[in-house]
């Protein structure tokens, strides 16, 4: 691996964090322990193969390991699971035109997918090989989260099971 | 193709560019036909734009100077317990710690809280661990588990009210079958907040935790965590948070977490 590479793809690495985990410094903290993870697994990378991709994975894997860590252990709701009680306060309308507050209302699966299909202009099996999940998947997590996102913004936040028509 | 077989997946691969070039045709013609997903193409490419536009700017920002390093060199040693992972480290502990504490019960944490002595000043626990802990230790207790009964509901509110600087009331949740069986003050991460207990006809108990504690956090919607047996909704109102805990499965938990918050939003 080569470390001016490396240096190309950071601005890329910063702005999907920065989009994925909202917060400037967490944000950067990721792609800090995402480098540092991939120095210490520069073996497995094969020399010609794509660095993006497999940073962006890299990255991935650390923020599950993240989001599973103890007493974090949050996990993102699935519209199917249950009703997700609807917040529509006022104070959340206010902040509609933040796009950021928007995007961290949606789950970080369907959160990750729209952004390396949006932002980072992945092919979906791109999308799929990177985060580690079939193609169907991808698709049903893109759909969802431009739904949601579409709701959100139009300030009608998802409420009830939000059924999307294939 | 017949205007049937264009799928959601042919309209987003149209939105992304990932469709081929005999394929853009029949969407098109699909969504000259249809205006309700015309109208959600479009939108969809606005989210897109609004993304790219939010988010480019990252692209120009100077790097960090520790990134730059980092990337320009491997760490000397790839130390897990090196400098940058301290606080990682000592929060991870920290968790494991509450973990003990929960399985060990109350003299568990008391024997914790001792043992770590200043880290649980440094770091505060998030809402839905604290109401988790207090959740696992006040419910299984038979004899009192509250501090004043649901019978002096009055005396209660008065005295939670009071302590905590701002009105708070149990919401009522007989409707959805469960009862109140009374409160309590407990220590937050700066001052007092309050516990409210439920059960069922099945004896089965649910504990709402309400701080007043959350000066810097916007407001969330619901959260979902999980704390070993027990499920916890959260949200973040105000200066408010909330957090629903109960070892009951996570739909019936959502149920009760709706009926709870639209009392609170139209008290």
């Amino acid at each position: 691996m080569d470390s001016s590479a490396l240096l190309t793809e950071l601005p890329r690495l910063r702005r999907y964090a920065r989009a994925l985990v909202g917060d400037r410094a967490a944000a950067d903290d990721l792609v800090q322990d995402t480098l540092e993870r991939a120095w210490s697994r520069v073996a497995q990378w094969r020399q010609g193969s794509d660095l993006r991709a497999w940073l962006f994975s890299i990255m991935h894997n650390l923020r599950v390991d993240q989001l599973r860590r103890p007493g974090l252990n949050t996990l993102p709701m699935e519209d199917e699971d249950c009703a997700v009680p609807a917040r529509a306060t006022q104070s959340d309308r206010l902040e509609l035109g933040d796009l950021g507050s928007a995007l961290a209302r949606l789950p970080e699966e369907q959160r990750a997918v729209l952004l390396l299909v949006a932002i980072e202009e992945m092919r979906y099996d791109e999308v799929a090989a990177t985060l580690g999940i079939p193609v169907g998947t991808v698709m049903s997590r893109l759909s969802r989260g431009r739904e949601r996102l579409r709701l959100i913004l139009d300030g009608r936040p998802p409420s009830t099971n939000l059924r999307v028509v294939r | 193709m017949s205007e049937q077989a264009i799928t959601e997946a042919d309209l987003h691969a149209y939105v992304d560019g990932q469709l081929p070039e005999t394929g853009r045709a029949e969407v098109e013609d699909y969504l000259a036909a249809q205006p309700e997903a015309a109208a959600r193409v479009r939108a969809f490419r606005a989210q897109r734009d609004a993304l790219r536009q939010h988010y480019d700017p990252v692209l120009d920002e100077e790097i960090p100077a520790s990134l730059r390093r980092l990337a320009a060199k491997p760490p000397v040693a790839v130390d897990a317990k090196k400098q940058p992972f301290l606080s990682r480290w000592s929060l991870q502990r920290f968790a494991a710690g509450v973990v003990i504490a929960v399985i060990g019960g109350a003299a568990g944490w008391l024997g914790h809280a001792r043992y770590q002595g200043g880290e649980q000043m440094v770091h505060m626990s998030p809402l839905p661990r604290q109401a988790a802990v207090a959740h696992v230790v006040y419910s299984p207790d038979i004899r009192r588990p509250v501090e004043v009964t649901a019978d002096q509901e009055d005396q209660l509110v008065k005295w939670l009210s009071k302590r905590l600087g701002t009105p708070v009331t149990p919401p009522k949740l007989g409707a959805i079958g469960y009862e109140l069986i009374g409160g309590r003050l407990l220590p937050g991460n700066s001052g007092p907040v309050a516990q409210f207990m439920y059960h069922d006809a099945s004896g089965q108990r649910l504990t709402l935790y309400v701080t007043t504690e959350n000066t810097t956090n916007r407001d969330t919607g619901f959260r979902f965590a999980k704390e070993g047996p027990v499920n916890v909704f959260y949200w973040v109102d105000g200066k408010f948070g909330y957090a629903l805990s109960a070892g009951i499965d996570k739909g019936e938990l959502a149920r009760v977490a709706t009926a709870v918050y639209d009392q609170l939003e139209h008290k």
